[in-house]
């Protein structure tokens, strides 16, 4: 952890240190009278896009948290020992071990002398060398294609077609990326257009994954909610849908439909019907498709299986098939591999018009390429060890405990937080968290309002200063108005894990009581 | 240093080393037979590079237009698709680049199909393409440097770090790395957007770098690459007039994609080709003026040493751009990514932060600049790891607070590119068990040191040719004085374009024409990069090839 230095990310977020240092920024006068010049740049003058941008994953909270780390290391006595950060999906910080094979065949590719080394399977060796044979000069440290390594989107390719039972996928509509997010922000740029009411509108779940918001906020676009029922467990409901796109439609042009499939943060799995529906209705309303499917392998209730949009596309037959554009996501950060930190993704465009296509491919020039040892470890986990394999065995192992971990931990997240008495919590059938809906007495939610804070941002606030617990609030997300709720996720080891939810159940009662 | 479509198709460029090529005539063809079956002919409609309006391509003839497309833009979309983002409705925001693009499109698919048909067997009049296009050293056989990559090998894969065979301080530093990391994985992507240890030893380096002016951790940002998105909070894409960037002619292609893409205008000045590509303070003036009523210029971007100019800025010449930005409330953009490659004599890179703390008051206090620096340039040249870092002067702390907040929504700069970071700004020091290896800098800057010396003799020493002394950077970038005939020659095409697909076509080398990096009117350049390993075969191309140039269009 990171204690020692905390404290230059909370001088950062405040910046008042380093005016104070540089004597600055009011105007003042120079020897000879003359009045020296302003900034170019003030608080008036920036972007106005920028200010309306928010990031609630990385809001006041995890900046506190990061601040209460250094206090606890400087011998700050608190009334906890550690700082539980259960804020973000950030596997590997949780204590997940990496995949042997994916880092071994990344160490081979990084430093080639290790190739004759012994200690390293024979697959991880070839593996190795098949990458390096694709990068200019053999090199991870050259730039590839900005679309991405040719062969690292065939491979994609023919994994995509694995996954959706032999639907056909091709090389050309595959884009690597910078970790998932940063297909989406690029496709957003693309789609964002017009001027008032001809703005583009993009519809966003709610709860939502604020990348979202955020990069709508900074586009100028609209973003258009539209509410996953909670009552029954977070599903998508068309006639939601209709009232949101009509409504919309008053004061903006919607153009795309944004779905996260397993949900980040509700956690909820979509069912076939469900997405056929969605595809009906994006036809119907003429809507470009964006599907994150980021979570495709952490699925975990019984009866739920991941639908990829563009299998069931494709066995709507032609009609829809040759028709709606859809543009799926995914990434090495999430499933069983937690690889966040390599920032390796692809996205996958459908049905997109060429004149667009050879648009898109010019905006992701501007970037160069997307991070090579990231698009490495992309190729890695759309091939892994195969049967017959060196390291196939222990990839099967690896692979299975942790996803197996995975959804015992779902379903005792489930189950201990629905035992709190104002506390509700849905299945979480997929995905890496857990989005529990709380009550929250009036007084606190009138004191939460004295103060200025969002009440499920006061509530976990005051969860971190008393039990180090590191949660992000509901309103980080979008909710119903008058509902409150916290993301939370289930990647803790299991021990770990439960006595963090005994710690919630207790905060949470003594929160209750405090302010009944 | 770009990677436009060609890469698309090209494995690995310039990785085959072939003997010096006889000359067969009866393999050329016409270029423009060759261009049409490269690129694809379709219907005679305008490219869509077109609509980005920087002119060059709007005045072509629609069979040209055509030429340039790329291939999939050439194919007649589906009718029934019903939403189509046309250029034309698209965000103008997105409408990077220009002509520049299509044309190395033009260019590079082109060589990506004579890649592919030398490697098919086809007789050409050479054995292999040389890419000098761009600058990534790697892919032109530059060795990664060995205390780097075992250093990530080991993070990567802490096993490793149980073997005796890596030495002592890669060891060191790997478990020093990995400490930094929540959970201790470079899987993770920590609780803050870059590693704060690391942004301190940046901060360190600068230090030491400027001689001692202070640095503040807190004014360090380290981003994926191209640094450029930082600069989002400059530009209000919707503002009217546009918001304007004074930027340097000539420059280099990404920047003008990148200002583009924010939605600023790119306001060119002049550098003094005569004077060694030098930067005048009168040019910038004109340059400032002729953007009345056209944009607003709040920005001015110099590049220090050059791209594709390769001159190394004077303490002095910094001086006047300081004052003039002071003056004219310019906010500055200093990209300083070339400031290990200095060769000139008498010449050594000093940093804009630096001089401007230098100056004292009031300047020292209140222009406001960031600096560029990143992983992919100097003697490391990662540019597959995407790391780069922004040093901001005298900002003002509110705006920082956005700055913060738009580098948290980005998840993480690739954790393997902020450690590539730390190893370039912290080299093994003498002493330490990788210091003798690690010198093998010392022979990279011997190369190109090299390099600079025979290409400026052979360039030359060619009629016609002129090049400037190169005092630093990566690319030369001759002029070349074109016969009238070659000019009046291509219809349409720029002329040094056509001397660079000539240039392709007929020994394999892909240079990239002047055109592309905004020249002087009436001025035809070439650009070429310095960094590749063998350079002799290029010069025997190159003064073969334009002594015919010259002789057959005169």
């Amino acid at each position: 952890m990171n204690h020692g230095t905390a404290l230059l990310w909370k001088r950062r977020a405040l910046s008042s240190l380093s005016a104070t240092r540089r004597g600055l920024p009011k105007e003042k006068m120079t020897e000879n009278g003359v009045m020296s010049r302003a900034k170019v740049l003030t608080i008036d003058t920036i972007n106005p896009t920028v200010k309306k941008v928010e990031y609630a994953v990385r809001g006041p909270i995890v900046q506190r948290a990061v601040e209460l780390e250094r206090e606890l290391s400087q011998g700050m006595k608190k009334p906890f020992a550690e700082v539980i950060k259960a804020n973000i999906g950030d596997a590997h910080a949780m204590g997940q071990q990496p995949i042997t094979f994916f880092r071994q065949v990344l160490a081979l590719c990084s430093y080639p002398e290790l190739l004759s080394d012994n200690t390293f399977p024979e697959d991880a060796k070839s593996r190795a060398c098949r990458i390096l044979q694709s990068c200019g000069g053999h090199s991870m440290g050259s730039y590839s294609a900005s679309q991405g390594i040719d062969s690292v989107r065939k491979d994609v390719a023919r994994y995509i077609e694995r996954r959706d039972g032999g639907v056909p996928c091709d090389p050309d509509d595959i884009y690597l990326t910078t970790g998932a997010s940063d297909g989406i922000v690029t496709m957003l740029k693309l789609l964002v257009s017009g001027e008032g009411a001809t703005r583009t509108g993009v519809m966003i779940s709610i709860p939502q994954y604020p990348l979202y918001s955020a990069a709508l906020a900074e586009l100028g676009a609209v973003q258009i909610n539209y509410y996953l029922n909670e009552d029954k467990c977070w599903s998508m409901d068309i006639p939601e849908l209709q009232r949101a796109l009509d409504e919309a439609r008053e004061y903006c042009n919607p153009r795309a439909l944004c779905i996260i499939n397993p949900g980040n943060p509700t956690g909820q799995v979509q069912s076939r019907e469900c997405i056929e529906d969605v595809i009906r209705f994006a036809a119907k309303e003429r809507l470009f498709l964006m599907a994150d499917e980021v979570y495709q392998d952490n699925v975990y209730a019984d009866g739920c299986q991941f639908h990829s949009f563009k299998k069931v596309l494709f066995e709507m037959g032609p009609e829809y098939s040759e028709t709606v554009e859809l543009a799926s996501f995914h990434s090495t950060s999430k499933c069983y591999m937690g690889e966040c930190g390599f920032r390796g993704g692809y996205m996958e465009i459908i049905n997109m018009d060429n004149e667009v296509k050879a648009q898109l491919t010019k905006l992701v020039s501007v970037r160069l390429c997307p991070p090579v040892p990231g698009q490495a470890l992309m190729d890695l986990v759309v091939n892994p060890p195969q049967p017959g394999e060196p390291s196939y065995d222990s990839f099967i192992k690896e692979r299975t405990a942790t996803l197996s971990a995975l959804a015992e931990k779902a379903k005792l997240t489930e189950q201990v937080l629905n035992t709190v008495q104002g506390i509700s919590c849905n299945p979480v059938q997929g995905a890496m968290y857990s989005f529990p809906r709380i009550t929250i007495p009036e007084k606190a939610v009138k004191e939460a309002t004295e103060q200025g804070q969002q009440p499920d941002m006061f509530y976990c606030m005051k969860m971190l200063e008393e039990t180090g617990i590191c949660l992000v609030p509901g309103s980080g997300f979008g909710q119903k108005d008058g509902t409150y709720h916290f993301r939370m996720t289930i990647l803790p080891p299991t021990d770990k894990l439960k006595i963090l939810l005994d710690k919630v159940k207790e905060f949470h009662q003594k929160f209750t009581q405090q302010y009944s | 240093m770009l990677s436009w479509s060609r890469r698309a198709s090209l494995p690995a460029p310039g990785r085959h080393r072939g003997r010096i090529p006889e000359w067969h005539t009866e393999t050329r063809t016409d270029i423009r037979t060759v261009l049409q079956q490269a690129v694809g002919a379709g219907p005679p409609h305008a490219a869509c590079w077109d609509e980005a309006g920087t002119g060059a391509g709007g005045a072509q003839p629609p069979e040209l237009s055509a030429m340039f497309r790329t291939p999939e833009a050439v194919v007649v979309s589906s009718p029934r698709k019903f939403f189509h983002i046309y250029p034309t409705r698209a965000d103008k925001k997105n409408k990077t680049g220009s002509s520049g693009v299509r044309l190395l499109i033009l260019l590079a698919s082109r060589a990506s199909q004579i890649e592919k048909e030398l490697s098919q067997g086809v007789r050409k009049p050479y054995k292999e393409l040389i890419d000098v296009c761009w600058c990534d050293p790697h892919s032109v056989g530059v060795k990664p440097l060995t205390f780097v990559r075992q250093v990530l090998a080991a993070c990567v894969y802490p096993q490793l770090m149980k073997s005796h065979e890596l030495p002592l301080d890669v060891r060191q530093r790997a478990q020093w790395l990995l400490g930094r990391c929540d959970g201790g994985s470079v899987g993770s992507y920590n609780a803050q957007p870059c590693i704060p240890e690391i942004i301190e030893k940046v901060s360190e380096f600068t230090t030491r770098r400027d001689g001692g002016v202070p640095s503040y951790p807190e004014n360090i940002f380290i981003s994926t690459g191209s640094q450029w998105d930082i600069l989002n909070v400059l530009v209000n894409s919707e503002a009217s007039p546009k918001t304007g960037v004074l930027t340097p002619a000539p420059c280099h292609v990404t920047s003008m994609m990148s200002i583009t893409a924010l939605g600023a205008a790119a306001v060119p000045y002049y550098l003094t080709e005569e004077q060694g590509w030098t930067l005048q303070v009168e040019e910038l003036q004109r340059a400032l003026e002729s953007a009345k009523g056209v944009c607003n210029p709040v920005a001015l971007y110099v590049i220090n040493p050059g791209n594709p100019a390769g001159l190394v800025q004077s303490r002095k010449s910094m001086q006047e751009v300081i004052r003039f930005a002071s003056e004219k409330r310019l906010f500055l953009l200093a990209d300083e990514v070339y400031q290990d490659f200095v060769y000139g004599e008498n010449r050594e890179f000093v940093s804009y932060k630096r001089v401007l703390a230098e100056m004292g008051p009031p300047y020292s206090d209140t222009v406001e600049l960031v600096s560029f620096h990143s992983t992919s340039k100097g003697f490391m040249g990662e540019c597959g790891m995407r790391g780069g870092y922004v040093e901001l002067v005298n900002l003002d702390p509110a705006v920082q607070k956005h700055i913060f907040k738009l580098i948290s929504k980005s998840s993480c700069t690739p954790v393997l590119a902020q450690m590539a970071l730390d190893l370039m700004v912290n080299p093994p020091q003498p002493g330490d068990p990788s210091y003798p290896l690690y010198n093998q800098t010392q022979h990279i800057k011997n190369m190109l040191a090299q390099n600079v010396k025979t290409t400026h003799e052979v360039l030359n020493s060619l009629p016609g040719v002129i090049s400037q002394p190169v005092e630093g950077g990566a690319f030369v970038f001759p002029r070349v004085f074109l016969p009238p005939k070659a000019i009046q020659k291509e219809e349409g095409m720029q002329p040094d374009t056509f001397y660079c697909v000539r240039l392709l076509e007929e020994t394999g080398v892909l240079c990239c024409p002047g055109s592309e990096f905004e020249q002087k009117e009436g001025t035809y350049h070439i650009r070429y990069n310095l960094t590749y390993t063998s350079h002799c075969h290029i010069k025997i191309h190159l003064t073969t090839f334009h002594t015919k140039f010259m002789k057959d269009f005169s």
